[in-house]
């Protein structure tokens, strides 16, 4: 198979990545969980049976300099090199806590976190290049992701501080993400509605447009820290004044305002812009052929309009993933309580296991709504 | 009959219209003209009441349209217009259905109007049903929109420059289609354009209209050989007066029948306009004529174009 130019410098670009990854740390040893460790390179670490990864190594840094190229090979070779990183990582961590009192942390350093990086982007650049439909998307990431859940079930990376932080907050990672999935699916849907209400009314009439807009604007930018602050007076008076709801200053209602509020703007703006990119001409000749207002909405601007709404809600939920972090401040829970717990304690595998769950939620629901749209699009056939 | 009675209209304060009356018979395919600002789509929108007059009226067939709910009136005016608005997320059936849909046909009536309307527009029904808008080209999609415009049966048809983006060829076909469909089904036919030999070609009646008043209407020979004053002059271009009365005229009106000539023959069906660049071209003052088949049936000779004035 040939690569374009365009593929060839992205792969290079990459290479340059692992390279500099190749430098940095792969692991950090620290004698107990609260002091610094120091860093080992991969180089340091590749020794006896540990060398196969040179193969596939070796492979990924010279296979964008070759005249051919293999998309496939390449992408095998990423796995292999992802998971057998893994392995060494797991292997290296066990053989250093030898003993169960041991307080030796072994941690995965920065050189680990961009090598996976590159890896991980370098496969979904494979994947695009070999035309992948879903299917072969779906095989690709079943063969990244399976051996390295197979060494996670057998129990080989447990010595890993990761995974020893993980065996710490087990029984709250459960709550947190019943938590975080509540704080999304609260402030987002009633935004949503709201947003697409606001949004509806921005575009009959032009007038208010500027005004709602300004004032969703200006909510914006107050910083989410104040915004929690701020909405601590008037929603514990709320709750005052009806005992019975539950609502406190702090905790999941002020929390869900919140973040209901800023996804507003979003949604309001979502909602026009969908609205005013369907076709001034379909508009017209659906009045001049006789459809009532209420035809016209439901059978043109409706459905032309629903792909950039759907696209504005991905935006507006993918925005809310990570911002309801904060609300652990004001007592909310989700995955911030993890991580602001790993931050208050200095534990940054403890930071990580918070912020490792909200990366994955967002790239589950980003690519579910992908889908979604390209469905969508599909059905439209629109190209 | 179209009737537009005294018509006023602003909008904000710029008068748009100006005591305009003008009378459309039935049958008649009438073309509105003038220079942007001259108010000719706003006359047109006035008659399916996209826009309603401020003072005066318009009847149809003597019978006030604000009598009616506007969507009602709507379906009974086929409507086309130069972005086609073709719906994008709709197949072209779905599109050549929508009014008969909005008036509840039934929907066997529905599949064979729609089949129907593609034949008459040359466009092969088992090719073209299920495609969407953005897989066919600039000149089909208006030609669907021609057919949606037609697709109830409406006994008039409002055109709004229909063929005005589309490039010369396309657009000289579809004009050649809309008048056989004229002449086919017999509709009532308001046309408005900017292009001069557009209104020439199809117009039965053409009005011309300035600053929103009509400056003078008639058929195009009335128009070119005595403009009611200097601005339609200037409009119908003095020094192109003549090519275009040529282009009113056909060969089959002056040949000579039975004539003999040599040189590459003339169609009986062209314009005179064609037949004087045939002379031109071959730098000859006499061309023989064949008819469709191809077969002789006389000629023409180049001072039979100058009769064009008698």
């Amino acid at each position: 198979m040939t690569a374009s130019p365009d593929d060839r410098r992205v792969e290079r670009l990459l290479v340059a990545g692992m390279v500099i990854a190749l430098l940095l740390p792969v692991i950090t040893v620290a004698p107990n969980r609260l002091l610094s460790g120091s860093g080992i390179e991969l180089h340091a670490l590749l020794h006896g049976e540990r060398l196969w990864l040179l193969f596939p190594l070796l492979w990924l840094l010279i296979a964008p300099f070759l005249p051919r190229s293999w998309p496939a090979g390449a992408a095998m070779a990423a796995i292999a090199l992802g998971n057998g990183l893994l392995w060494l990582t797991g292997q290296e961590a066990a053989l250093r806590t030898v003993g169960d009192d041991s307080l030796v942390r072994v941690s995965f350093g920065p050189g680990f976190w961009l090598l996976l990086l590159c890896l991980g982007l370098l496969l979904k650049h494979l994947a695009s290049r070999m035309r992948a439909r879903h299917a072969m998307g779906l095989v690709l990431l079943v063969s990244a992701l399976s051996p390295a859940l197979v060494m996670l079930w057998k129990g080989m990376l447990d010595p890993l501080s990761l995974m020893q932080e993980f065996f710490n907050v087990q029984d709250t990672l459960l709550q947190a993400t019943r938590e975080h999935l509540m704080l999304v699916a609260g402030s987002a849907v009633p935004a949503i509605c709201l947003g697409a209400g606001f949004g509806f009314v921005a575009y009959k009439r032009p007038r208010l447009q500027g005004w709602v807009l300004a004032g969703f604007n200006v909510l914006q930018t107050i910083p989410s820290i104040a915004m929690f602050g701020l909405l601590i007076g008037p929603m514990a008076a709320l709750g005052h004044w009806l005992p019975q709801s539950g609502i406190a200053g702090i905790g999941m209602a002020p929390a869900l305002v919140a973040l209901a509020l800023y996804s507003l703007l979003p949604m309001t703006h979502a909602t026009l812009a969908a609205l005013n990119q369907v076709p001034a001409a379909a508009r017209q000749a659906g009045r001049g052929l006789g459809m009532t207002p209420v035809q016209l909405l439901l059978r043109v601007e409706l459905p032309l309009a629903l792909p950039v709404f759907i696209a504005g809600i991905r935006i507006t939920v993918v925005q809310t993933v990570g911002l309801a972090a904060v609300a652990a401040l004001i007592g909310a829970g989700g995955f911030g309580a993890i991580l602001f717990q790993g931050l208050a304690a200095s534990a940054p595998d403890q930071v990580i296991l918070g912020v490792l769950p909200i990366v994955l939620l967002t790239i589950t629901l980003d690519s579910l709504f992908q889908l979604l749209i390209s469905t969508l699009d599909a059905h439209h056939d629109r190209t | 009959m179209i009737e537009l009675d005294a018509i006023h209209k602003t909008f904000g304060d710029t008068e748009v219209l100006h005591d305009l009356s003008l009378k459309i018979e039935t049958g008649e395919l009438a073309v509105l003209i003038g220079p942007s600002g001259s108010g000719k789509s706003t006359t047109l929108k006035l008659l399916n009441r996209l826009l309603d007059p401020d003072r005066g009226c318009v009847r149809l067939h003597g019978e006030d349209i604000r009598r009616q709910a506007p969507e009602q009136l709507r379906r009974k005016i086929g409507y086309a217009i130069q972005s086609v608005g073709l719906f994008p997320h709709w197949t072209v059936e779905q599109n050549i259905a929508v009014v008969p849909e909005l008036q509840k046909w039934p929907r066997t009536r529905i599949r064979e109007r729609v089949a129907e309307l593609l034949v008459l527009l040359d466009m092969p029904p088992a090719q073209f049903l299920h495609r969407y808008p953005h897989q066919i080209s600039g000149g089909q999609q208006q030609r669907v929109g021609v057919a949606r415009a037609l697709a109830a049966d409406p006994e008039f048809l409002l055109m709004d420059e229909p063929f005005g983006a589309l490039d010369p060829v396309t657009r000289a076909n579809l004009q050649d289609e809309l008048l056989r469909i004229h002449r086919l089904l017999g509709k009532t036919i308001v046309l408005v354009t900017h292009d001069l030999d557009e209104a020439i070609r199809l117009g039965s009646r053409i009005v011309i209209m300035d600053q929103g008043r009509i400056v003078q209407q008639g058929p195009a020979r009335e128009i070119l050989l005595t403009p009611a004053n200097a601005f339609v002059r200037d409009f119908v271009k003095p020094g192109e007066i003549g090519v275009r009365l040529l282009g009113l005229a056909r060969v089959s009106e002056r040949v000579r029948w039975s004539a003999q000539a040599t040189g590459e023959a003339l169609g009986l069906n062209a314009t005179l306009r064609e037949a004087l660049s045939a002379f031109i071209l071959q730098g000859v003052a006499c061309l023989p004529v064949a008819d469709e088949s191809g077969r002789h049936v006389g000629a023409l000779h180049f001072d039979d174009l100058l009769e064009i004035r008698a």
